[in-house]
């Protein structure tokens, strides 16, 4: 099968690549091993500034709601983080104290969602704090099963209740100015939790519960949807297992499940993540990139990759493919021409500062310039 | 990789980063409160198994086998794999006759195709199907598929001079349904591959891939399927032809149940053995031409069944049909139809099947097309049975589109 361009890896950085080519006329296809990093994503974009024009189409068009209001977010365990651009579930404040009583509402038997530590946090900013839980089972029938509570089953529920649950938060409301709820409304509509804050006389803010991500999903599955409505071919739940490269030019690629029949284009683009998803890989004695085994950007002393202390920043986390200004690798020091190299495996992202989502989105949108020549 | 050698376990549990990804994917934990899940039911339970077999949980059967927490898992743990193999394993209730009845697909169809008339009549009233429902957990809202009182085989039988004849040649392994059920499949893939100048043989002998055998705890059963299908598919194989099928539960069953399920080593026949519709999209590729109709129109959506998507071969069903000229093409979103071959036709699993397939019902609603296209013959009776709409495989669009022999 051929192509203009293979992308391998369908994360935020795979997809957002696919939509730029697809909108620029060209046909591509994405090798996705499984879903990806966007499952775990906080709904922010810590690492872009201002929005470019670019950046802000790419999400109007797949119906991703954002908005830049430069400030801090409120983050699950209830400590604050900067922030600028984010998903419209997410609320940024200019201060950490952003109200005075605060109504933190959480679901019965729901364990992915720490409203104690949310008000331990908000207690130390100097607000007071009121927990209420609802039993998901008076507003929603059939009841969930003890197994079924997690974020993604109950945001099925809430896109059909979620109404009953303002008129619930309606009634408890007393003279609370904010009131926070989980992160886990809007899966297939992007516009509730917007709905939602217009319904409570209150400000609304919703936090971040465990993995996986409710807005991470909806926003995985709209830039799916974008990029299949523009033509693009989403190979899910392959793997691509090697690739062929004659004279510095990749050829092909080969999948664990086309097996012979290989993926053929003109350009390539690794967006295979980084050490979780497999696009890095390591062993005691090195760090490397599987696929092409390209050359790295990282220190070969085994003493250095990881500080002992689990919270510090771990630096084998910024390690990734070493790439010239136009994001091109190189194997035994010589280029490799038509492959370019984006997202996480590129390394230097620090997902305690919640990089990997700028990274990924400026590095495909580059990389889809180079290709078509558009400036 | 060396390392690997040593830290791998036989079927890569201690993959899992419990992630939780699948149960996101999982139609079956979206319906039914029973059930634990696959990351709970699959490499969790899995670590608690093999230290002791009490922790084994019947709600395991709940499990459709759909596969689409496989093609989501970051880690590529074969999730559905451990959860079935738990089931062989672990399992004691013994199968009831229902269960039986519906996975002897082979049995069945030889002991009702020659009263074919009488036994459609018969499972289409009310009354039959009441009892089938009270006497065996057979749902009462479900039709059997007709049996067709000519089979496949007899028909390719009496053609085999004709086709000896063309100068290319491929096996094809046509399974149950189309013996049984639905020749008219098989007569469209005979008239697709002669459009192209291949010629079509039956193997020499086969059964039934075992895929209901297996979800019905029938293993020895099935295990006996394997390994006769794999020798005759070998037999083909030796002689240098490609195995076709249009069915993407029995390619699947015999790409992958029987080694990682059943233990039976299918690598002398596994590259040989294709979907019609990877097989002719190639062949296109490589140059071959179909006499495509001028005045073929129709408004197609396709529906990649799971077992599909594990193959990771719609893309090839996908790109053929938009080849065809006059074909208006959507491709509806992937998602379960929620009938799991025999899984939908129980009592106790109705009504979490129709409630998987409804978001795959309300998208074809949506999309309004003349025909529905899909590899699989069970989504085919489920989507039929809750939309109304008609459903053909790839391949009788095809045939459809190709002008009949001069």
């Amino acid at each position: 099968m051929r192509y203009d361009t293979v992308i391998v890896g369908g994360g935020l950085a795979g997809l957002t690549a696919g939509i730029s080519l697809q909108k620029a006329g060209k046909s591509t296809a994405i090798v996705s091993t499984g879903q990806n990093a966007l499952y775990f994503f906080s709904g922010c974009f810590d690492s872009i500034q201002e929005p470019t024009p670019e950046i802000k189409s790419l999400f109007s068009e797949a119906g991703i709601r954002v908005h830049y209001t430069p400030g801090v977010r409120l983050m699950p365990m209830g400590t604050f983080k900067e922030s600028a651009l984010a998903l419209e579930d997410v609320s940024l404040f200019p201060t950490p104290q952003f109200g005075k009583k605060v109504l933190i509402i959480n679901f019965m038997a729901y364990h992915d969602f720490f409203s104690s530590f949310l008000a331990q946090g908000l207690e130390k900013q100097g607000m007071e704090c009121r927990i209420r839980f609802l039993n998901l089972g008076d507003l929603a029938q059939p009841e969930l099963g003890p197994n079924q509570m997690r974020a993604v089953q109950i945001a099925r529920k809430l896109d059909d209740v979620w109404e009953k649950v303002v008129q619930e938060v309606r009634v408890l409301l007393k003279d609370e100015d904010t009131v926070v709820l989980p992160q886990v409304f809007g899966l297939n509509d992007a516009s509730i939790p917007e709905r939602i804050r217009q319904g409570i006389p209150a400000r609304v803010v919703f936090a971040g519960t465990l993995p996986p991500s409710v807005p991470g999903i909806r926003t995985q599955m709209l830039l799916k949807k974008r990029y299949e409505v523009l033509g693009g071919t989403y190979l899910l739940g392959d793997r691509v297992t090697g690739a062929h490269v004659y004279e510095d030019v990749v050829q092909n690629v080969v999948t664990k499940q086309l097996d012979r029949h290989y993926l053929e284009a003109d350009h390539f683009i690794l967006a295979s993540g980084s050490f979780f998803s497999k696009g890095l890989s390591s062993n005691p004695f090195k760090i490397y990139e599987p696929l092409f085994e390209l050359d790295m950007d990282y220190d070969p002393d085994r003493n250095t990759w990881y500080d002992p202390t689990f919270a510090n920043h771990q630096p084998y986390l910024g390690f990734g493919v070493k790439t010239d200004a136009q994001l091109r690798p190189s194997r035994g020091g010589v280029p490799v021409k038509n492959l370019y190299v984006i997202g996480s495996i590129l390394g230097e992202t620090h997902p305690e500062l919640g990089s990997g989502a700028g990274l990924a989105i400026r590095s495909a949108l580059k990389a889809a310039q180079l290709i078509t020549g558009q400036p | 990789m060396q390392y690997q050698e040593y830290t791998q376990s036989e079927n890569n549990f201690e993959e899992c980063t419990k992630c939780t990804i699948c149960t996101a994917y999982c139609p079956v934990m979206q319906v039914n409160p029973l059930y634990p899940g696959p990351k709970q039911a699959g490499p969790d339970g899995e670590r608690l198994r093999l230290r002791d077999p009490n922790f084994f949980d019947e709600a395991l059967k709940y499990c459709l086998n759909c596969k689409r927490c496989e093609v989501v898992c970051p880690s590529e743990v074969r999730v559905a794999d451990i959860i079935q193999s738990a089931r062989i394993k672990y399992e004691s209730n013994p199968p009831k006759v229902r269960d039986y009845l519906l996975s002897h697909t082979d049995t069945m169809g030889k002991l009702a195709r020659p009263f074919a008339p009488v036994v459609n009549f018969a499972t289409r009233q009310p009354l039959t199907k009441a009892t089938m429902d009270f006497t065996l957990g057979i749902d009462k809202h479900r039709t059997f598929p007709s049996y067709s009182p000519h089979g496949f085989e007899g028909w390719l039988k009496r053609r085999r001079k004709e086709q000896a004849a063309f100068p290319e040649q491929v096996a094809y392994y046509h399974g149950c349904y189309v013996n049984y059920n639905y020749p008219k499949l098989g007569k469209d893939l005979v008239k697709v591959l002669n459009a192209m100048g291949i010629g079509v043989q039956l193997l020499e002998d086969e059964k039934c891939c075992g895929i209901a055998l297996i979800s019905n705890q029938f293993i020895k059963a099935a295990t006996k399927n394997a390994q006769f299908n794999v020798e005759q598919l070998s037999k083909a194989v030796e002689k240098g032809l490609k195995v076709i099928t249009t069915s993407s539960t029995c390619t699947l069953t015999m790409q992958e149940e029987y080694p990682n399920l059943l233990g039976v080593d299918n690598s002398a026949v596994r590259d040989s053995l294709l979907m019609a519709t990877r097989f002719i999209y190639e062949k296109l590729e490589q140059g071959a031409t179909l006499p495509f109709r001028p005045d073929f129109h129709k408004r197609v959506a396709y529906h990649t069944p799971c077992h599909m998507q594990r193959l990771g071969w719609g893309v090839f069903s996908q790109r053929l049909l938009q080849r065809i000229p006059g074909i208006e093409f959507t491709p509806l979103e992937q998602s379960c139809c929620g009938i799991s071959g025999t899984y939908g036709f129980k009592k106790e699993n109705y009504a979490s099947s129709q409630a998987i397939g409804e978001p795959l019902f309300e998208q074809i609603r949506s999309v309004n097309p003349d025909v529905v296209a899909c590899d699989c013959e069970t989504c085919k009776w489920q989507i039929e049975m809750s939309t109304g709409y008609k459903v053909e495989n790839p391949i009788s669009i095809l045939a459809e589109a190709i002008s009949d022999k001069e």
